[in-house]
């Protein structure tokens, strides 16, 4: 995450995107736009350079402090189609879910699989749950998920695998902004649980 | 100044060169399948090479020109006609307003691209006019053409042309289109996880054919061949993925990713296209069957090169020839 932020802020030429994963950071590069303004390099050995450059430079860039991000989630039965089955599961209440849910700061490990869907860990020991054997055809836009150690949230009404716990009144996507997703890579996230009466008054008709 | 559709086509979307910047917040670039018949279209129209075109698949809108324009079409040959004359591929045609484009048959790849001089109005979203069908934005209304729908075009250029008396002519030169599309096997380097398949699957890799299956779109092309295997175990630890990721499914089967591509995925890359085939692969159908070559990063590289100097080769020419015969550099804008 240190090494994106860094990676971000150099503004390289024939850099299209910088995407941080898991254990992984990947590149896409305009070859093209490389060859013609530096005839005879090649544009791969280019792009090898500055990310060794990088790497061996990033110790002495000071880290910048992650956003933290408070999201409210109500965990209203009618809002969780899974809680019950994933409470029972685990021998937890519903209680102790949200609590075990909502302890935890959670970090953005990757956006990927739609716009703005963040990849989110990890969940308590107790709260580790496989994703459902046979995806739903619809999850609404909010819904907040888990699936194995990571925990989510659907920005948009979608096909979708993960165990639905609640939902979110906040629109995690919005086309009209000019930086459409809520959640950024390396965000540090923390849940507070709604009533179904917060909920409705906090969603945007 | 506009076109009217008066029949869709089953997918006709606005695409320019692609939404880029915006992948770590897991929105993928999208764009023209082929861009180097977006190119070559704009090219001959005098249009900057990454301006907005009409990417049409078989069957292709009917469009009613409301207005005389300068246009040019490039990539698949869908037998385009006008007022029952055919209209040739690579080279500008000036239509005239009240003539109707219809396309009667699917001879030879998958999408052609309509560029129209000045270039299409289009809504752009986060620097690009592709349409991004998922969220509804960029391109005409965020989503496919429909019946009635009216493309607005871009202020009218100045047509030093003659008009048309009726129909459409055809401006006297086309681009040469020899070594830019090449039909060998598809070219791709190596990918994370090559050495992990095992030492059959290796061979079949690259000594099998492999077929396009029906459910291959802008998003990816699901492959069929031989079931191949890797050493892997488990699940893999997700991460980005992009335009010609040969990713290996888990009932043994290939699919590649295309414009429309999830910018991250979980499953084993054994490849990626290279940028030079990627316009081969975008124009290949579901049923058409082809092999896999390695190459390496530096001859990658130099395959490119080549294909842009062709390119710019046919961009100079085509400049040369619009200039001469408009007479004005008004024409085309630089």
């Amino acid at each position: 995450m240190r090494l994106y932020r860094y990676l971000v802020t150099q503004k390289a030429e024939g850099v299209l995107d910088i995407i941080p994963a898991y254990t992984s950071l990947t590149v896409v590069y305009d070859p093209l736009l490389l060859s013609r303004k530096y005839p005879g390099r090649s544009p791969y050995g280019m792009m090898q350079n500055w990310l060794q450059q990088s790497v061996a430079h990033m110790d002495h860039v000071p880290e910048q402090a992650a956003r933290r991000m408070e999201i409210p989630v109500c965990y209203d039965r009618s809002l969780a189609p899974d809680m019950d089955t994933l409470a029972d599961m685990h021998r937890l209440s519903v209680e102790e879910v949200i609590h075990l849910h909502t302890v935890t700061i959670y970090r953005v490990y990757m956006i990927g699989f739609l716009p703005g869907f963040a990849y989110m860990g990890s969940v308590q020991e107790k709260l580790i749950t496989p994703r459902k054997a046979t995806p739903r055809t619809r999850v609404p836009a909010g819904s907040v998920g888990i699936a194995g150690e990571q925990t989510g949230i659907y920005p948009l009404d979608s096909p979708g695998g993960w165990q639905l716990i609640g939902q979110t009144p906040l629109q995690l996507f919005d086309v009209q902004q000019a930086n459409p997703c809520l959640l950024q890579p390396g965000d540090e996230v923390q849940f507070y649980p709604v009533s179904l009466a917060e909920f409705q008054k906090l969603k945007k008709p | 100044m506009s076109i009217r559709v008066q029949k869709p086509g089953l997918l006709d979307t606005l695409q320019d060169r692609g939404r880029y910047g915006y992948q770590q917040s897991g929105i993928n670039p999208g764009g023209a399948m082929d861009r180097l018949a977006m190119r070559v279209a704009n090219m001959l129209v005098g249009n900057d090479p990454g301006t907005a075109v009409l990417e049409m698949h078989f069957p292709a809108a009917v469009l009613l020109f409301e207005t005389t324009t300068l246009i040019a079409l490039s990539g698949a040959d869908f037998s385009p006609e006008m007022e029952g004359r055919e209209v040739p591929l690579h080279q500008p045609v000036l239509v005239n307003r009240g003539t109707v484009l219809q396309c009667k048959k699917q001879r030879k790849g998958a999408r052609t691209y309509l560029a129209v001089a000045g270039g299409f109005e289009s809504a752009e979203w986060l620097h690009s006019a592709s349409t991004q069908l998922q969220v509804k934005a960029g391109g005409f209304a965020g989503r496919a053409l429909q019946k009635q729908d009216s493309l607005l075009l871009k202020k009218p250029q100045p047509y030093p042309f003659p008009e048309p008396s009726q129909g459409f002519v055809t401006l006297p030169w086309r681009a040469d289109m020899n070594g830019l599309y090449q039909d060998g096997p598809v070219r791709c380097i190596a990918g994370n996880e090559l050495d992990n398949l095992d030492n059959p699957s290796r061979q079949l890799l690259t000594d099998a054919v492999f077929q396009i299956t029906r459910g291959s779109d802008r998003m990816g092309y699901r492959l069929q061949g031989p079931e191949l295997h890797t050493n892997l175990a488990g699940e893999l630890v997700s991460t980005a993925v992009t335009r010609g990721t040969i990713q290996l499914l888990p009932n043994g089967q290939l699919i590649v990713l295309m414009a429309d591509h999830q910018t991250t995925g979980g499953y084993p890359r054994l490849g990626h296209v290279t940028s030079a085939d990627l316009p081969v692969l975008a124009q290949k159908q579901a049923g058409e069957e082809f092999g896999l070559q390695l190459v390496s990063v530096s001859e990658a590289e130099k395959i490119l090169r080549e294909q842009e100097m062709n390119l710019q080769q046919l961009q100079n020419a085509c400049n040369f020839r619009l200039d001469q015969y408009s007479g004005s550099r008004s024409f085309i804008k630089t």
